[in-house]
């Protein structure tokens, strides 16, 4: 180890994370060590993806990679230390704590600050830039503080209308206040877009209520008469009355430490470096937004990342330099597409323009070629940004076919299927080529996408060239003959989604019927369930009847929980964990009288455990005696509705949680799905529910509710992301009713709605366009049909007590109907009974008989 | 041969067959157990009219729970899933088509025994050797 030279970077940011991640994934032998000093309290995280801060994701999604990069022996992340002295003879770093870190070689990635203007009143309380977590935050404490203030929703005016100004924009309505955008040049993202682009984009902005203000430069922010920001004053003289004031007017360079330790600065700022980002003095290089490159520095993540790559291939001793920076972008704003890419302005010349204008629909779409009509040059797609992952790639390669087919909406002319060269780059991010891509498929064994993230790192910033990893690799799996099976199982060649469609348009209520028409064989532990359930979903009839019994898996086909040694657990529904003391004492009698162990639950429930096959009907009447019903603990359906106890008792509670969380449980109980679904509702913004664990959660607001969708516990812990907001009681339910049978009727088996929004085209935003503005035009008959569930609900298990068919299931033996299982063994433990072991069944002294534990009447 | 149709021929009186229940007793494709002179039987009528019986212990999970498995078929073999961890048995020689990457309890064979059933004047009987 004492060979190993020290690598000190300064700066926390997307870059040096990526250096650190290159470094050491690529330095197997260990030469190097790295410590990361970052300004920021936290770890490098993904700063492109900010505004999602505003829709429900917490600091930690934002995380960057594997976490465990930072657990590294050779790494050490060094938070809230600024690096403030560079002695270049000396070779250290001092930091903001007077630390003296020694290296070996030294990388500059201190990256950028928001650049404003010297207009006057900037530094007025309500003057905003957008650069950091800590800058959001502050936002967002401030917008909401002065809408309380105010009692009014905050106006709000973001300075700049590139593309960090809309994005602020559009953070400022996700945060509830009005926005403005105030842009200098005569259009909107003048850097990416034409004037054609620019108008149709400024339309489609000014639709969602933004409103947008060309040709304007501040003069001057001015007070209120409390001294916060109050109205912005126009050089035209103009005014508007604004809260809240963002700066979006650009970022420059941090390069007051290389300029201090003395290495040479461009004439627009940034550290200078040559093509491999090493400065002038050989122990220290520059990457990302701070490196004057080829004369210029580059605000924009995948050069950035391409430095990190090049700094660390040099290190260990390779030959890459700085190909040029690809400036493509393309971005979606409260749902708007833009993108440009290449020579975007046809500034090559002889370039010809193609263009398409729609301003009806709000698509703007210009792609720019050679003379010859054949080569892609650039292109600028505003409004429907669809073909974005498929034309950039292709810049400086043939089009193939009529370059119309590009512009005009998808379908009206067949699209030439271009393969792309293997150069091509697909993820500009992370610089993956197509070439990678295919590698990963042909020679890394990678069969899925997923895997193929892993491995290549395509398509894990950003994702906006995940369709075309997609379908590279789709391509690339049926070249090698591989399927991307989606069959169910070897009885229906069909994944549970189509099954579902074709079951429900067939109106097939059998499964022999539904296997003779759709599937081969008599079916099996996977596709009987499935089909059960979709049946269940469809029709809402009884588990148990007809032929669906034999579809039934494990829990549903007795309606309780089987446990290790085949007897059951019953768990009264008790909706949103409300509970009459009656109730509880049923319970506790219950369990006593039938020797049942008993344990509270992670629902808000009561489990009893041991109960026999036979003896479940008995416990049932019991229940239904009382005026409670049994619970699904199991089965692929509504489980519980968890709530904290709300308003009614709360000091904190704004909202009645808990009677939400009983008209949700009594609403969608019994509502059969691709897998278990638990939701939960908080009263307040505390969130003792921890709601947005659940697959839906409701929380409280002073106006209303928010709904988060997708969380998950368990396995694979996700936070809930957010779908409306402050909405009233009926608007909860509408919309929790159609995202439910949406996921019911789309998702593939056992898919969680997690992964099933994750893996929906286009994500939440697809989603919500489906179920809150009706952009498949099924809103009616999703209603329609969880409509027909509320209605038809009936008790399961009181259905089962009132039929002697459906009863003659639940008898131990066909033979001896009152003998028990006499291969059941329990011992005592803590002053009730569990499942004997293997020794102490050897060891028979310490067991109890099951005789002892028959019913005392 | 281990398993007969309903129309099979009338069982010698030399086996240790035991009448179980009656066949209309069974429901296709849903397993009932039964217990032949100690021993506990899982018993399952498919949606062809056969009758099938194996052991009703579940050798992966030790629990008595094969009769509660689902029903199926393998290529043409006839199957039945664990209800527990879902290994899959062939119904006609016991074998373990499925481990679930899952080896037996100690002492246990993966393969379930599989028993004789004689279909004879709507009464089914179940070969159970060393059973009355």
């Amino acid at each position: 180890m004492t060979d190993t030279q020290k690598i000190v970077v300064v700066g926390g940011g997307m870059v040096a994370h990526r250096f650190t991640e290159a470094m050491r994934a690529r330095d197997t032998d260990g030469r190097y060590s790295v410590t990361v000093l970052a300004e920021e309290p936290r770890a490098p995280y993904d700063r492109v993806a900010l505004t999602s801060y505003f829709t429900g994701k917490d600091p930690e999604d934002l995380a960057l990679g594997d976490p465990a990069l930072w657990e590294d022996g050779l790494v050490t992340l060094r938070r809230d230390a600024k690096a403030v002295a560079i002695d270049r003879d000396a070779r250290e770093v001092t930091d903001a704590h007077g630390v003296v870190h020694p290296y070996d070689h030294l990388i500059m990635a201190t990256g950028s600050y928001a650049w404003s203007p010297p207009v006057k009143g900037a530094d007025l309380p309500g003057v905003f830039v957008y650069r950091t977590i800590d800058d959001v935050a502050a936002l967002r404490i401030y917008v909401e503080r002065r809408r309380k203030e105010l009692g009014r929703s905050v106006r709000g005016a973001v300075i700049g209308g590139g593309l960090l100004g809309l994005e602020a924009a559009g953070a400022l309505q996700e945060l509830g206040a009005t926005s403005t955008v105030i842009q200098f040049s005569d259009r909107l993202m003048n850097l990416q877009v034409d004037e054609g682009g620019g108008q149709a984009l400024s339309r489609l902005i000014e639709n969602l209520g933004v409103k947008v203000r060309c040709n304007t430069a501040t003069e001057a922010i001015r007070p209120d008469k409390h001294g916060h920001v109050g109205s912005l004053k126009f050089a035209d003289k103009g005014e508007q009355l604004v809260d809240v004031v963002v700066f979006a007017t650009g970022v420059r360079p941090r390069d007051e430490l290389g300029r201090d330790a003395g290495l040479t600065i461009g004439k627009r700022g940034g550290i200078v470096v040559d093509d491999t980002c090493l400065t002038e003095d050989p122990a220290v290089s520059a990457i990302g937004e701070v490196a004057c490159i080829q004369g210029a520095c580059i605000g924009l993540i995948a050069p950035g990342n391409t430095m990190a790559e090049i700094a660390v291939d040099r290190l260990l001793g390779g030959e890459a330099t700085f190909p040029g920076a690809d400036t493509a972008a393309k971005l979606k704003l409260l749902g708007v597409d833009v993108a440009s890419f290449g020579d975007a302005f046809a500034t090559t010349p002889g370039a010809l323009e193609l263009t398409y204008a729609d301003p009806v629909a709000g698509v703007y779409k210009k792609l720019v070629v050679t003379d010859d009509a054949r080569t892609l040059l650039g292109g600028i797609l505003v409004g429907d940004a669809s073909a974005y992952a498929s034309l950039r790639p292709l810049v400086g390669s043939a089009l193939g076919g009529d370059p119309a087919a590009w512009l005009l909406p998808e379908g009206s002319i067949e699209r030439p299927n271009v393969e792309l060269p293997d150069e091509a780059g697909v993820c500009s991010c992370n610089n993956v080529s197509a070439g990678a891509i295919r590698h990963a498929v042909t020679e890394q064994g990678c069969h899925e996408l997923g895997e193929v993230k892993a491995c290549t790192k395509a398509g894990t910033s950003c994702g906006s060239c995940l369709p075309l990893v997609k379908k590279i690799v789709g391509s690339e799996l049926e070249k090698s003959g591989i399927e991307l099976s989606n069959a169910l199982c070897e009885h229906f060649d069909m994944s549970r989604a189509q099954l579902f469609n074709a079951i429900q348009v067939s109106e097939l209520q059998t499964f022999s019927e539904i296997i003779e028409r759709f599937g081969t064989g008599r079916g099996c532990d996977i596709c009987k369930p499935t089909v059960g359930s979709i049946l269940a979903s469809i029709y809402n009839q009884h588990v148990l009847a007809a032929d669906r019994a034999a579809l039934q898996d494990t829990n549903d086909r007795v309606m309780a929980n089987m446990q290790k040694d085949g007897t059951y657990s019953v768990v009264p529904r008790v909706p949103g964990g409300e509970i009459l003391p009656e109730h509880l004492i049923l319970i506790g009698q219950i369990a006593q009288d039938y020797g049942l162990y008993t344990k509270i639950t992670g629902g808000q429930r009561i489990d009893m455990f041991g109960a026999r096959l036979e003896q479940l009907p008995q416990i049932w009447q019991r229940l239904v005696d009382a005026g409670m019903e049994s619970g699904h603990a199991y089965g692929k359906s509504l489980r519980t509705v968890k709530s904290c106890v709300g308003s009614d008792w709360c000091r904190y509670g704004v909202q009645d949680s808990v009677g939400m969380a009983i008209a949700l449980e009594l609403r969608y109980r019994g509502l059969r799905s691709p897998h278990k679904l638990k939701l939960g509702v908080s009263g307040c913004a505390r969130e003792c529910a921890e709601a947005r664990g659940k697959d839906v959660g409701v929380i409280a607001t002073d106006h209303g509710w928010n709904v988060y969708v997708g969380g998950n516990g368990g396995f694979t812990p996700r936070h809930a992301q957010l779908l409306v907001e402050d909405v009233d009681d009926e608007t909860v339910f509408k919309v929790i009713d159609r995202y439910l049978m949406y996921y019911i009727r789309t998702a593939d088996r056992l898919q969680r709605t997690a992964p099933w929004q994750e893996d929906h085209e286009g994500g939440l935003e697809a989603i919500k366009a489906v179920i809150m503005d009706d952009s498949l035009g099924i809103c009616d008959d999703l209603d329609a049909h969880m409509a027909r569930h509320i209605d038809s609900y009936e008790d399961e298990w009181k259905a089962v007590l009132n039929d002697p068919e459906r009863l003659r299931q639940f008898t131990s033996f066909v033979n001896a109907p009152d003998d028990p299982d006499p291969s059941l063994a329990y011992v005592e433990q803590r002053g009730q009974r569990r499942p004997a072991t293997e020794s102490e069944r050897r060891d028979t002294a310490v067991l109890i008989a099951p005789t002892r534990l028959e019913v005392r009447s | 041969m281990t398993t007969v149709s309903q129309r099979a021929a009338v069982p010698t009186a030399s086996t240790d067959r035991t009448a179980v229940c009656a066949y209309d007793r069974l429901t296709a494709d849903l397993g009932v157990a039964a217990l032949i002179d100690g021993v506990q039987v899982a018993i399952f009528r498919l949606a062809d009219g056969t009758v099938h019986a194996v052991q009703n212990l579940d050798p992966f999970s030790g629990a008595h729970v094969m009769s509660r498995g689902i029903t199926g078929t393998r290529g043409d073999e006839p199957t039945i899933a664990s209800p527990l961890y879902k290994q899959v048995f062939s119904l006609l020689s016991g074998e373990c088509l499925v481990t679930m990457d899952k080896a037996p309890r100690e002492g246990l064979d993966p393969r379930l025994t599989v028993f004789a059933v004689t279909v004879h004047d709507g009464l089914v009987y179940v070969d159970v050797p060393g059973a009355m």
